[in-house]
């Protein structure tokens, strides 16, 4: 049984990012994969996972559920090779540090090297990444303007929109993957969903052709990429 | 007694007639917005003075607004003037307000404006219905509009109506001085989980909320327990022909306000009743063959709240989405709504975003057919429910007929 733990979704769930949780057990489902959602609530143990999915959220709500999760098992369990999706806040929260109102800087999880500070402006507006062979398209909404540390490879390119800083976005590691393409980035991107559920279940997944593929080609369109 | 317009002013009011007027001869829509607009770049004091001396009421929140607006203008009765047409910022107050001059004034504001509007129309009620998640590529965040709102009514002298089951109301009015508190209905909290004083979990039960730091649930003026509708201590019946529990609290609080007008409830809820439908929402029309109930929503609580007046039938049901500007750019919302109560029944795919729909209704489950071309399927008997977002709901009350 795969287990997909959706992380406070009462904090950081402002764009429909509980869609990353169902769209990652819908396409293991239709595989015959047996998958479950797990809603991890703000007062619940953080429980064992085979992926855990760190979502958007406001800034009040980013620094509650950051204090949360340093308290719970969370860090250890990364720290172990626990995988992790992160979007948006989520991106920042596992950093070592982000800017909240009035550029204060709170202390994230330092899971990774990455260090979020406020930009002169918000970053809103389609997001297109290039990963790998592939593009990765989405909606960004942050004032977030992150730097990786040595070491911390980029998710890909920034060829739309603002990412990271312009020119990159998001990171990714062995184990964890993160973009500021917030919201459900997994729905319009179901090339990149199987690219990490196939690391989450350790095997070669099946084709499984939807109509999120369409949505892919139309949204990699009507960006022009 | 309203205050004599200054020269410019004048000038304004006659550019804000006479754009409007060429703006519906040329078909470019209801003309309320360009006219508005210019009238108050020739005088920025244009919006005060045709407010001064009128008794003007703001209905804002994030859902219910078009529809709380017209029942409080039916409630009050008699010669109302408002902004009708859903303009809703600035440009469509003043558009209201020029043509005609009517004493009594009820004004649906923008969330993001009723500092603004409160500041320019001296109102007499000031009426907040709700705030959750909308079009958030665009709008500050729910909490900081939640926060502004409540920096302008600390020092506002006038009366407030508002939700005290909404916890972000709550916060936005607790420091006015005079506030009518009602116990509506109010089932969408996902925006309300943290407190907004002090951010831990709010404690919610079944008919109350609180948080450990004190802030809650304040005394309710107006209750919807059933089995009857209170008032200020008057029961109150309603028979709305609009549908919905929604519909009921937008109704309760329409109905505090004209109580805080002195209108006699009884036949101002009996003038509520009489709405069928505000702007084409709630209304039957027709395309070719086919009967069509048009019902906007225009984000995840909408959405939500109408889903559950669909009943339990397994007719088709027609979903029409766009991203355009008045939409939210950002489609991501999708996710936040309960599709999957729709399982069993076929929905029809239409508007700009369909396949962003089609995507949603797959992951829920639901058996979609993505209409191709936009265009609908032949027609059926009976009525299919239209779903529709904001620009995509108004480009189907231009594809329908009465």
């Amino acid at each position: 049984m795969i287990r997909v733990a959706l992380l406070y979704p009462e904090l950081l769930g402002t764009y429909g990012d509980g869609g990353n949780a169902l769209v990652l057990v819908e396409r293991l489902r239709r595989r015959g994969i047996a998958a479950q959602v797990e809603v991890v609530g703000i007062n619940d143990e953080v429980p064992d996972a085979s992926i855990y999915v760190v979502g958007g959220g406001e800034d009040g709500p980013q620094r509650l559920a950051t204090d949360l999760l340093r308290a719970s098992t969370f860090p250890a369990r990364v720290r172990d090779g626990a995988r992790v999706l992160a979007v948006c806040a989520g991106l920042q929260i596992l950093g070592t540090h982000f800017a909240v109102e009035g550029n204060d800087t709170f202390a994230g999880l330092g899971l990774v090297a990455a260090s979020s500070s406020r930009g002169t402006q918000r970053g809103v507006g389609e997001l297109g990444v290039r990963v790998g062979n592939d593009v990765l398209v989405g909606f960004e909404n942050h004032g977030g303007v992150t730097a990786l540390g040595p070491g911390l490879a980029p998710l890909g390119r920034v060829v739309r929109g603002r990412g990271n800083d312009g020119a990159l976005d998001g990171y990714q590691t062995d184990t964890i993957w993160a973009t500021y393409a917030h919201g459900p980035v997994l729905a319009m991107n179901p090339w990149w969903c199987d690219d990490i559920l196939t690391r989450v279940v350790g095997e070669e997944l099946a084709p499984l052709p939807s109509v999120a593929d369409e949505l892919h080609r139309e949204r990699r369109r009507a960006l022009g990429l | 007694m309203t205050r004599p317009l200054s020269p410019r002013e004048r000038l304004g009011a006659r550019a804000v007639r006479a754009l409007n007027r060429l703006s519906r001869v040329l078909g470019r829509g209801s003309g309320t917005v360009i006219g508005g607009r210019a009238g108050l770049v020739i005088a920025p004091t244009l919006l005060k003075s045709l407010a001064s001396g009128r008794q003007v009421v703001l209905v804002s929140g994030t859902n219910g607004k078009t529809t709380t607006t017209a029942m409080v203008a039916a409630g009050w009765g008699g010669d109302v003037a408002t902004n009708e047409t859903g303009s809703n910022m600035p440009a469509g107050h003043t558009a209201a307000l020029v043509a005609t001059s009517h004493e009594r004034v009820v004004l649906e504001t923008d969330e993001r404006w009723l500092g603004d509007v409160v500041s320019a129309t001296s109102p007499r009620i000031v009426t907040l219905l709700n705030l959750s998640r909308d079009q958030l590529d665009r709008a500050s965040e729910v909490r900081q509009i939640a926060e502004r709102w409540r920096q302008t009514l600390r020092t506002y002298e006038g009366v407030v109506v508002a939700n005290a089951n909404d916890p972000l109301v709550v916060y936005a009015a607790e420091l006015s001085s005079h506030v009518l508190w009602c116990d509506v209905v109010t089932p969408w909290r996902s925006d309300a989980v943290s407190c907004p004083h002090c951010t831990r979990a709010l404690d919610f039960s079944s008919t109350s909320w609180s948080s450990t730091c004190g802030f809650a649930k304040p005394l309710s003026l107006t209750t919807t327990t059933l089995p009857s509708l209170v008032v200020d201590g008057v029961v109150v019946s309603l028979q709305l022909q609009m549908p919905g529990a929604f519909n009921e609290s937008n109704a309760a609080m329409a109905l505090t306000v004209v109580s805080a007008l002195q209108v006699d409830l009884g036949a101002a809820a009996q003038r509520m009743n009489a709405l069928s439908s505000v702007a084409d929402r709630f209304a039957l029309r027709r395309l070719g063959g086919q009967q069509i109930r048009m019902l906007l929503a225009k984000n995840p609580a909408g959405f939500a709240a109408l889903l559950a007046t669909l009943g339990r039938e397994n007719d088709d049901v027609w979903i029409a989405i766009n991203a355009r500007v008045a939409d939210g750019r950002d489609p991501s919302w999708l996710y936040d709504v309960p599709f999957e109560v729709l399982r069993g029944r076929r929905v029809w795919c239409f508007g700009e975003r369909r396949l962003d729909l089609a995507t949603r209704l797959e992951y829920a489950g639901v058996d979609f057919t993505v209409a191709a071309n936009d265009e609908p399927p032949p027609p059926t008997m009976g009525v299919v429910s239209l779903l529709a977002n904001y620009t995509a709901f108004q480009d189907w009350r231009q594809r329908t007929t009465a």
